[in-house]
């Protein structure tokens, strides 16, 4: 018997912020990452029927995305010569003129910091899918969009002292979510 | 003067995004003088709010959310 099911319905509500930062994380352009999260749903409902329910909705959405990210590369490099690196040496520059100095340095801090910051996303949009959707919307306009009090007050029609308690609940409940890992 | 712990957590996450009043701040201080308690939930909202900023988060507009609803109504 199948552990999980599949609700469409809810997978862009519960579902569309988590995929759009695991994608941006990978292509660096929200068009294409916007794109990719579409195609990602097109292709889970058309194999809706393959799913078990073994894994967890979520994840089984990941792992159609992840293949979706790769064909995309595949795509852009399938042309013959485009996946090589080309470097031009320059007599302009003191150092650097041996190809091993234009490696970039395995023991730097930057890729370790850039994957700790990917996995510290995925938990907040993780956390903030478990808030009720509209104190996780009025805290993605307010805190993600930087969007102003009076803004999201016309746009959805509540008062700013409903905004400030919506997000102070919201913030409570990240921080009980969060909690363990990150606190 | 006195206000509820409640208004004073309120107060604190109000002032996380510069939006709190010169007297909110003034009650607040107050406040975070007398409680522990408080004083340790405005040191993990600042801490959450320094999260915020290092995650680099994105989000999707609303008006893309209604659009990718409509493609998968349209699919589905």
């Amino acid at each position: 018997m199948p552990v999980h099911q599949l609700h469409p319905e809810n997978w862009v509500d519960l579902y569309a912020d988590y995929l759009f930062n695991y994608a941006i994380a990978r292509v660096s352009d929200s068009e294409l990452a916007k794109d990719l999260v579409q195609d990602t749903f097109i292709a889970g409902l058309k194999s809706a029927k393959n799913y078990k329910g073994d894994a967890a909705e979520r994840t089984w959405l990941i792992a159609i995305l992840k293949r979706k990210v790769i064909d995309h590369y595949r795509k852009i490099n399938s042309k013959k010569g485009k996946a090589e690196v080309r470097i031009n040496y320059s007599s302009d520059e003191g150092e650097g003129d041996w190809l091993e100095e234009r490696v970039a340095d395995p023991y730097s801090k930057g890729g370790d910091d850039s994957i700790e910051n990917e996995e510290l996303g995925m938990a907040i949009q993780d956390c903030l899918s478990k808030l009720p959707k509209k104190q996780a919307t009025v805290f993605s306009m307010k805190t993600i969009q930087g969007m102003s009090t009076e803004d999201i007050c016309n746009e959805l029609g509540i008062n700013p002292s409903n905004l400030w308690v919506m997000i102070h609940r919201a913030r409570t409940a990240l921080m009980g979510c969060m909690n363990e890992n990150w606190f | 003067m006195k206000i509820s712990r409640e208004k004073a957590k309120e107060i604190c996450t109000k002032s996380q995004y510069g939006e709190a009043t010169w007297w909110e701040i003034l009650q607040l201080k107050v406040y975070l003088f007398f409680s522990k308690e408080l004083a340790q939930f405005s040191a993990k909202n600042t801490k959450l709010t320094s999260l915020c900023e290092h995650a680099n988060l994105q989000t999707l507009s609303e008006k893309d959310k209604e659009q990718l609803k409509k493609v998968l109504e349209e699919n589905s």
